[in-house]
């Protein structure tokens, strides 16, 4: 595998860019590993990554049914954030953002990190009270933090709605200004590039069918390319986690849900932030093609389609317009869901499993996509020393037995509700 | 947008309905004092990939609740039922 540098662009492209070599290499399964990951997406990749980089461990195997990050990696709206004041939260995701700023020079692979800012725009007074509390943890930790007053996010941001009969007043906004947006497919390309540079089997259209049994013990997978035996079994397949735990007989407090995204027709420069809209479950930013990325609700019931439905586009569309008006004769070039793990307090779940021989890293909820460092270091930590990493202790399967659940929203154990 | 059958109003649009849960799930007797079975009840969801029960309320409508069997992959419909007559 070749280095990716100028020099190395340019000595491609003088030769007419034809002789590019595979950014990885696509093996036959071998029978058996000492650890095998299901699932291809970031988590995955980046739990093998670091299973090699940081702990020696290369004889890894990633199983993906379909192709590299076509599940939620490639679904989501980009966005990297650390703006979480729960204990087990706020240190999790400010590695994970800490992780983000150095991961392109780390994988050396462009992941088109912006740190372009991330503004909360809230419409209340209390809504505002409840954001400077955040911001106040926030800032307690070590985070960086800024609030502004309507005057100034005016200036800031001058094409939301200001005027009278907006649907919402704004008050002000709430600002993360190292937080951003990557691109979502060379986070999967990346790592997996580097965890194949290390020796780690990247196997694509390999579905898991079942579990290979050694009494009560799992010591393998069944896949649609044949048995592969495993020291350990790592599931990342957030989405399709009750489905492929269940097989294991293993019983989760998670529904999946259908979280849509959206695309506009590319506009010049327009929104140079992330925004989110205090008044509704809306955001908003600005893909380096032009096209706005939108994003809203769940769909509201159990689904893992995998395709959204139109009250829902309806939903965020009119949101859209609440808060810019000027973007009403936009029209949307594309919209797609991916089926997400909704846990019961919206917090996710790594770590041992009650069956010996399985791991298990999932419940993502929303926030799937920032985590992505961070869960994949933290995951192969925990795989490689058999106890949890001090940032993603708390994020146990037993949390919810011990009444220790990490409900950011306050929503209780109502998943379409996180 | 799905399209669910009431039993009182006949077929719906999706947006006259308030989604419930999962209708398998019961509600442990009130003198249970294993926290083993509170926790099953208030945590875990069997959440399959296929066929699945569950409630919704035809809030905008006839304000019953319903308990409509759904494919979650296909959302391919297999009847429904008021809620009060069925015993899931």
């Amino acid at each position: 595998m070749s280095h990716y540098s100028a020099l190395s662009i340019l000595r491609h492209g003088l030769l007419g860019n034809k002789h590019w070599p595979r950014a990885w290499r696509d093996p036959a399964p071998k029978p058996s590993y000492d650890v095998v990951i299901v699932g291809g997406g970031g988590h995955g990749l980046a739990t093998a990554y670091y299973l090699a980089k940081e702990h020696g461990i290369r004889n890894v195997a990633v199983l993906e049914k379909g192709w590299l990050g076509g599940g939620n990696t490639g679904r989501n709206t980009t966005i990297v954030r650390s703006n979480y004041m729960m204990p087990g939260n706020t240190e999790f995701y400010e590695r994970s953002v800490q992780m983000w700023e150095n991961l392109s020079q780390d994988l050396n692979y462009n992941v088109m990190l912006s740190q372009r800012g991330y503004y909360y725009v809230f419409h209340s007074p209390g809504q505002g009270d409840a954001l400077r509390r955040r911001a106040n943890v926030m800032r307690a930790n070590g985070i960086d933090a800024e609030f502004f007053d309507r005057a100034e996010i005016k200036k800031r941001l001058p094409f939301l709605d200001y005027s009278a009969s907006a649907r919402f007043p704004i008050y002000g906004a709430f600002l993360q200004s190292r937080a951003g947006t990557a691109r979502h497919d060379a986070v999967a390309w990346g790592y997996a590039r580097g965890a194949d540079k290390q020796g780690v089997d990247i196997i694509q259209q390999c579905e898991v069918l079942g579990y290979i049994w050694e009494t009560d013990k799992i010591v393998g997978v069944e896949t649609t390319r044949g048995p592969i035996r495993a020291n350990k079994v790592a599931l990342a397949v957030a989405g399709h986690t009750s489905h492929l735990a269940s097989k294991a007989g293993l019983r989760l407090p998670i529904e999946t849900h259908l979280l849509q995204a959206f695309v506009t027709e590319p506009l010049k420069p327009l929104v140079d932030h992330v925004i989110i809209y205090g008044g509704a479950h809306f955001y908003i930013s600005q893909s380096d093609k032009g096209g706005l990325v939108l994003g809203g609700d769940l769909d509201g019931f159990n689904s893992y389609a995998q395709r959204g439905g139109l009250p829902i586009v309806e939903h965020t569309l009119q949101s859209a317009i609440a808060l810019m008006p000027s973007l009403s004769r936009l029209r949307l070039l594309r919209h797609w869901a991916g089926a997400v793990d909704m846990t019961m307090d919206g917090s996710p779940i790594i770590g041992k499993m009650p069956i010996e021989g399985l791991w298990l890293n999932g419940g993502w909820n929303y926030g799937g996509f920032k985590a992505t460092p961070a869960s994949g270091y933290c995951f192969a930590w925990t795989i490689a020393k058999g106890e949890p990493h001090p940032d993603s202790a708390e994020f146990t399967l037993s949390r919810f037995e011990r009444g220790y659940q990490i409900d950011e929203t306050g929503a209780g154990p109502y998943p379409k509700a996180q | 947008m799905l399209r669910i059958y009431c039993p009182v109003c006949g077929l719906r649009d999706e947006t006259e309905f308030t989604y419930g849960e999962d209708a398998t799930v019961r509600r442990p007797d009130i003198s249970e004092t294993d926290p083993k079975v509170w926790h099953e009840y208030v945590f875990i969801r069997e959440n399959p990939r296929g066929r699945h029960k569950e409630y919704w309320h035809h809030v905008a409508g006839c304000r019953q609740w319903i308990v409509v069997e759904r494919d979650t992959l296909t959302h391919e419909m297999f009847g429904s039922f008021l809620a009060r007559e069925v015993t899931v």
